[in-house]
């Protein structure tokens, strides 16, 4: 057998292609060069062969990274550091630059750049060492010692300090010129990642309309790295269902939305808004509607919708035990300080399976910073009676004739109906790993299987288990490897982290160099000078 | 600061041992004692070493204490204000004459000026710097092995 034939037979195997000879739709012969075949689709393995015979360009890279976010700027940020060429690696993304989602998800959540993000001093997403940490910067740039001073006292005197987003995302760009990120991306829309038969991986891509005369390109690599972020975002039953009942996406949105329709309507006639969530992003959206209410004049009235209301610090045992109150439970940051490199990051190491599990529902939960600012104006409206709190889920969101939305609460003490303007959700429920083509197909066709938490379960080394390929890796960071060995994944200082694991595999594999102190200094110097590297 | 007790036992000691050492070399000559050269470094390091095996014995202390913390961190101002009841110990054990290596009690001043130099050079390498020469200090509990 040679040709086509052999090629698709080596990578669907020789039962899978006698059914295929058949119909002949594995062949592929109709469909366009470039085009992925339904033997391609179905294989497991490919072999370089069946990836030629699909006319499908293939090019060469010893490391992929996928998404093309933080995720992978901090990756390629750390690999560049220890010494692997540009030439190396390859980011395949369908972003413009590395901050581009976040960016915008920080925006429609209420943080425009000038506002500062809950992400701790020295988390610089632009600096492995964290050093200078942002308060340092900042006190070096307003020439003032109050960033000095609030890092010292904190939390005992003063709020944590945090970063303004837009000096996060300034140092983001830098850093991406200093280490050259752009010239290793390849734009357009990873597709899937199979594994090559003899080792490595076929990453697929579609690129962009007009970048190319073909429908895909194949990037053959020894190494895969994904950071492809949330799944995506999974709406209330309830929410969803008035939206599609009612055709009305203008009054019920989702805080992860660009919503400023909500606040630009507000401005020009009164209204009764409903806050759903007592995380973080609640707690923007509320600070939003009540600096607009002070700035503006405005009569806002604010209905804020708890699940589960924290009326006090809460926890099994003293020393499990967390500040709350008001109906939220307060956290400095997304996860106890502890998980990024004290004993709580130790103690998750050890951990497998249920136990895993236990020890992160022990810490998790929906948490808000305690910040003073915010304290005042939740304060100032329960004295003036234009901001409540219902403990309680929502059975039903409905339209009565010409009056405003009509919310049904299943409240602790019995049912309550709430007529309210807006609904703004905050729960930011996330989407099933599945639901991201990447990480489906992996979980279908790439070994990959689920952690205790439902995502990718990945090695200490943030390997995604059961897909080695010969002397290739595949390594997932950021939400997708939620509930693994590491908690903090999906937050800087967490890519970080896994970007050193990764880093430090490469280097334990004789990839690249292992950044010792030497390195670690003059690197740090070069930073500091910022010199390109 | 997110300690494990290895974590903190490591850092405490070579923290002084290293950047202890090199601020109480460079000290030793101008503390307002009067004594000879040789005896003034040997009273400095015999606090400096006495501050490191007190140390061993508070770190234990500190992390027992730092389990009522739910974030389980040790923020910055605790290694600073820590300074007090440490510095205290060491003063006591100055005083009755119980620190090996002293003959005699170095006095008030010298002991001030030596003692918040040291902590507060450790305290500020500890605060960053230290993160340069070791990338992986602070993601592992404060452990260098």
């Amino acid at each position: 057998m040679t040709g086509p034939a052999a090629a698709i037979g080596a990578a669907v195997g020789e039962s899978q292609l006698r059914r295929c000879l058949v119909t002949r739709a594995c062949t592929g012969a109709s469909l366009p060069a470039g085009e992925l075949t339904p033997g391609l689709e179905a294989a497991d393995r490919w072999t370089d062969e069946a990836v030629s015979a699909a006319g499908i360009p293939v090019r060469q890279a010893d490391f992929v990274t996928v998404g093309g976010g933080i995720g992978s700027f901090v990756t390629v940020d750390y690999l560049r550091i220890a010494g692997m060429p540009k030439s190396s690696i390859r980011v395949l993304t369908n972003l413009d630059h590395p901050w581009q989602t976040y960016e915008y998800l920080t925006r429609v959540s209420q943080i425009p750049r000038a506002e500062r993000i809950r992400s701790d001093s020295a988390s610089r997403p632009d600096n492995i060492w964290g050093f200078p940490s942002y308060a340092v910067q900042e006190a070096v740039r307003r020439r003032t010692l109050s960033p000095l001073w609030q890092v010292a006292v904190e939390p005992v005197f003063a709020d944590y300090y945090t970063p303004r987003l837009g000096v996060v995302l300034d140092g983001v760009e830098r850093e991406a010129r200093r280490v050259g990120y752009r010239e290793m991306v390849v734009p357009g829309e990873v597709r899937m990642v199979r594994r090559r038969m003899g080792g490595g991986y076929f990453t697929v891509l579609t690129p962009k309309p007009g970048r190319s005369s073909v429908k895909r390109i194949a990037v053959r690599s020894r190494d895969v790295h994904l950071a492809v972020g949330y799944p995506g975002l999974k709406f209330l039953p309830d929410l969803q269902r008035f939206r599609l009942e009612y055709g009305d996406f203008f009054h019920v949105v989702n805080a992860y939305e660009d919503h400023e329709h909500v606040y630009a309507t507000l401005r020009h006639r009164p209204g009764t808004v409903l806050v759903r969530g007592g995380g973080i992003v609640a707690s923007r959206i509320l600070d939003r509607l009540m600096r607009d209410r002070t700035r503006h004049g405005l009569q806002t009235r604010i209905v804020h919708l708890f699940r589960t209301y924290v009326d006090g610090p809460h926890g099994r045992h003293p020393w499990s035990r967390r500040r709350g109150g008001n109906g939220f439970a307060y956290q400095g940051f997304n996860y106890p300080k502890s998980v990024w490199g004290g004993q709580l990051k130790a103690r998750m190491r050890r951990l497998d399976g249920e136990q895993r599990a236990q020890a992160y529902a022990e810490m998790g939960g929906t948490t808000t910073a305690f910040r003073r600012g915010w304290q005042r104006q939740l304060a100032e409206g329960r004295r003036g009676g234009w901001y409540h709190t219902v403990t309680g889920t929502v059975d039903e969101v409905c339209r009565r004739g010409r009056e405003p939305m009509l919310v049904r609460i299943r409240a602790a003490d019995g049912p309550v109906e709430v007529p309210v303007d807006f609904v703004i959700d905050c729960t930011g429920l996330e989407a099933d790993v599945t639901e991201h083509r990447v990480l489906g197909d992996l979980l279908r066709h790439g070994g990959a299987g689920r952690n205790p938490l439902g995502r990718l379960e990945v090695e200490r080394t943030f390997e995604l288990r059961g897909t080695a390929s010969g002397d290739g890796r595949l390594y997932v960071s950021g939400a997708a490897a939620l509930g693994g060995y590491f908690p903090g994944v999906d937050t800087f200082l967490g890519l970080q982290i896994a970007a050193q694991e990764i880093a430090d595999d490469l280097a334990h594999r004789g990839i690249c160099k292992r950044i010792g102190t030497t390195r670690s200094l003059v690197q740090w110097l070069k930073w500091m000078a910022d010199r390109e590297i | 600061m997110v300690p494990t007790l290895f974590g903190r036992l490591q850092t405490r000691l070579v923290l002084l041992a290293v950047v202890g050492g090199l601020v109480t070399a460079g000290l030793a000559p101008v503390l307002p004692v009067a004594a000879p050269m040789a005896d003034r470094y040997r009273a400095a390091y015999a606090l400096l070493a006495a501050v490191a095996v007190f140390g061993l014995g508070w770190e234990l202390v500190y992390q027992f204490l730092m389990q009522w913390r739910w974030e389980k961190d040790w923020p910055t101002l605790f290694g600073l204000l820590t300074l007090v009841p440490e510095g205290a110990l060491v003063w006591w054990a100055n005083r009755a004459g119980r620190l090996p290596g002293l003959s005699t009690p170095v006095p008030p001043l010298a002991f001030a000026v030596d003692f918040v130099a040291v902590w507060l050079a450790v305290w500020l390498v500890a605060s960053g710097p230290l993160r340069v020469p070791f990338l992986r200090w602070r993601f592992s509990g404060g452990r260098f092995l």
